[in-house]
């Protein structure tokens, strides 16, 4: 078949549009938005799939459950954080189970490149009781998706695909098989199965229960969980999981023989090949990308009489940030490599920043001012580019902790007596988990100031389209009750500084919920039209 | 075969182009490559990087091991050192000139140079006057591959080939631009 350069995150992707993917859903976050970015570039003429952005990630899962339960073929895809938004649904579609195939692609983003934690994915599986698939490279991306929403229908149960950041993002060539239908036959669900009243839940929770044999015995027999025993290799055997295997084979080269080794990409993981190679050898190194989680499990409380367990979890491997070849070598006791060194010449680091012309400096210019007069100001923020004012030249927000926190926290914080107390949250994070928490201080009438940053884009991820913008959002906040004579619309242009300084410090003295909406595209979404 | 290459930049300059045409061209002469990017965050006027492996063999690492990469290919003169422990003893640099002085401690460019000009064998292009005199500021990224494409291990059709085909849908014009930047930084590099 064709062979073609993908990123990691497109193999899924393509490989979901060929299994008959019948509807797809996603909210933006690095390092999963590129599947959705495929998916609506290849929707577009005529295709027979939808393929949409969602408000948020729960929105979408549930979407996705919908398409499953009419009998066909759903993926929802996020990064890792978005699945804490959509535990919700997440965890009971395991209860429902799946009618037509629904895969669940999470990425998770160890070493946090661009997120606030690298939470593992895996235990959501795990707590979950599903299937959790780990690619170790693009051509196992693309089967591995074709393959989860044969075994989403086959076990009846929603299916995980763990990606990291490191696959996500990677490209590489890879094999494509041919196409199969959209599900024709499938009838919808049955009530019983998914309502979830306490009688059904009991009962559907018990099926899903009694099919773990079934899934552990799936991962026994899968070839991508492949053990290898090689006596000539000594008495260390290697687990290695997901895209870890690629740096134990890397760097394994170099030793004199190649360690025994067990190669994981399904869970539950495969209890016998486990033990097989434990039998083998006296000492057991395992590496995998994101948290220990096989090796606790192998640790358990009091490790295995006469076995050495080496890992994250005693120092042989760090226990946070990113896998490296590098890395994975020393584990493996091979002898460390480096180049050139700049030496004594110090680096200047070059973090992101707000880019030139960008409408939030000058939001931000104008609330620094603003604020100048009080003692204890406090600006809570959220997600998004405008988390970069938390950096020189701008040092305007003292907070960012998830999605939509900006809101309930200043909340929290002026019911704790800090004043000025003020969120600054942008149009689609807003959309996505503010509106919510704007409710609640509406309906006591908070000292508080939202800020809500209205560029009209998700920029941060690659301008993708926003839920909350331009006229109709001033009507969903005028809609929640907030007092029309203080939702205030600003422009931020330095032309209008003194002015929004004006609007800010009126607002700021207010003793009840204000809103300032701050106005003006995305200077990167001016730049397209441009070139457009 | 095997050939390693650490692309550096800073967000906006393009490296990400650059990779899709070595990707490409490497695909059409038969060889595997992997190429990890940097998204979201990062491209921000941020650090950037991409490693690019190409090999006639199967590719385990998505990620260059410490003081193996055969080549440093920067778009920015300061980003080049950032990387330099990658670099195998042998290997080569070939660097922009030009700094992207985004930010308020950028050292001194001279020193920069000094420390670049380590590097046994080293190659620095004026990729900001290149471009211009191609016909456009923007396609400096590709008077730097045009640089680089003396030592990868690529023929200069197949990297044509496929700066054509990034660029087609923008117009004939464009191609063109980028086609003579290719050609002025390849010639630059020889001299």
């Amino acid at each position: 078949m064709e062979r073609i350069v993908l990123l990691g995150d497109e193999a899924v992707a393509l490989a979901a549009i060929q299994a008959g993917l019948t509807a797809a859903y996603s909210y933006p976050g690095t390092p999963a938005s590129e599947i959705m970015e495929f998916l609506v570039r290849n929707s577009e003429g005529g295709r027979k799939f939808t393929a949409k952005w969602c408000v948020n990630e729960k929105v979408a899962c549930e979407e996705a459950l919908g398409v499953s339960f009419a009998g066909k073929r759903a993926m929802v895809s996020f990064k890792h954080v978005g699945l804490n938004v959509a535990a919700d649904p997440f965890i009971n579609a395991a209860i429902t189970g799946a009618n037509g195939g629904l895969v669940v692609v999470v990425a998770d983003d160890p070493g946090m490149h661009s997120s606030q934690d690298e939470q593992d994915s895996r235990y959501y599986a795990d707590f979950a009781r599903i299937l959790c698939l780990e690619p170790a490279n693009h051509q196992e991306a693309y089967n591995m998706t074709r393959e989860a929403f044969d075994l989403s229908e086959k076990f009846r149960i929603p299916v995980m695909l763990r990606l990291v950041t490191r696959l996500a993002h990677s490209r590489s060539s890879v094999e494509t098989s041919a196409a199969r239908e959209q599900n024709k036959d499938l009838p919808y669900g049955t009530w019983q199965d998914w309502t979830l009243l306490p009688g059904n839940a009991r009962r559907r929770f018990r099926i899903l229960l009694d099919r773990q044999d079934e899934l552990l015995e799936y991962s026994e027999n899968t070839v991508y969980n492949q053990l290898v025993l090689n006596p000539a290799g000594g008495r260390l055997g290697v687990v290695v999981t997901g895209i870890a295997y690629n740096y134990f084979k890397e760097v394994a080269a170099g030793l004199p023989a190649e360690p025994s080794y067990l190669k994981i990409s399904t869970y539950p993981f495969p209890v016998a090949k486990l033990r097989r190679l434990i039998e083998q050898v006296d000492e057991i190194l395992v590496i995998e990308e994101g948290y220990p989680f096989v090796e606790r499990f192998l640790r358990g409380v009091t490790g295995i009489p006469g076995k050495v367990i080496r890992g994250k979890m005693d120092g042989s491997l760090p226990a946070s940030g990113e896998l490296t070849p590098d890395l994975v070598a020393r584990a493996l006791g091979l002898p460390e490599k480096t180049g050139l060194k700049a030496g004594e010449f110090k680096l200047a680091a070059r973090p992101p920043q707000l880019c030139v012309g960008c409408p939030h400096a000058d939001t931000y210019k104008a609330l620094n001012e603003a604020l100048r007069d009080f003692p204890r100001p406090v600006v809570f923020s959220d997600i998004g580019c405008y988390t970069l004012g938390a950096l020189p030249p701008y040092n305007a927000i003292q907070t960012c902790v998830c999605m939509g926190a900006s809101v309930s926290m200043a909340k929290g914080g002026a019911e704790a007596g800090i004043h000025p107390s003020v969120a600054v949250i942008g149009d689609s994070t807003f959309a996505h988990s503010g509106i919510t928490p704007l409710l609640d201080a509406v309906h006591s009438d908070t000292a508080m100031t939202v800020v809500i940053l209205d560029n009209g884009t998700v920029a941060m991820t690659g301008t993708q389209p926003s839920f909350g913008t331009g006229e109709p959002l001033d009507r969903l906040v005028a809609g929640l009750g907030l007092d029309p004579n203080h939702l205030r619309v600003i422009v931020p242009l330095p032309k209008n500084h003194q002015e929004n300084v004006k609007v800010i410090k009126e607002e700021l003295s207010h003793q009840g919920l204000s809103v300032i909406i701050a106005r003006r595209e995305c200077i990167q979404i001016v730049g397209e039209k441009k070139r457009s | 075969m095997k050939y390693d290459i650490i692309l550096a930049g800073v967000g906006g300059q393009g490296i990400l182009s650059i990779a899709f045409v070595i990707d490409n061209a490497a695909l059409e002469e038969g060889l595997f490559f992997k190429q990890a990017e940097v998204h979201g965050m990062s491209q921000r006027g941020g650090a950037v990087q991409s490693h690019l492996r190409l090999a006639d063999g199967h590719i385990y690492s998505d990620l260059i091991p410490l003081g193996q990469a055969d080549l440093i290919l920067s778009v920015e003169p300061l980003e080049t050192l950032r990387y330099f422990e990658y670099l195998k003893p042998d290997g080569a640099v070939v660097s922009s000139s030009t700094p992207y002085t985004n930010i308020s401690d950028y050292p001194v460019l001279e020193e920069v140079f000094q420390q670049i000009k380590k590097a046994p064998v080293h190659v620095l292009i004026d990729s900001e006057k290149l471009a211009r005199e191609a016909g456009s500021v923007r396609a400096q990224n590709m008077v730097m591959l045009g640089a680089a494409s003396i030592f990868l291990p690529l023929r200069e059709g197949s990297l044509r080939k496929y700066i054509q085909v990034l660029f087609e849908k923008r117009g004939p014009q464009i191609v063109q631009t980028n086609l003579r930047a290719f050609d002025l930084g390849r010639q630059a590099a020889k001299l």
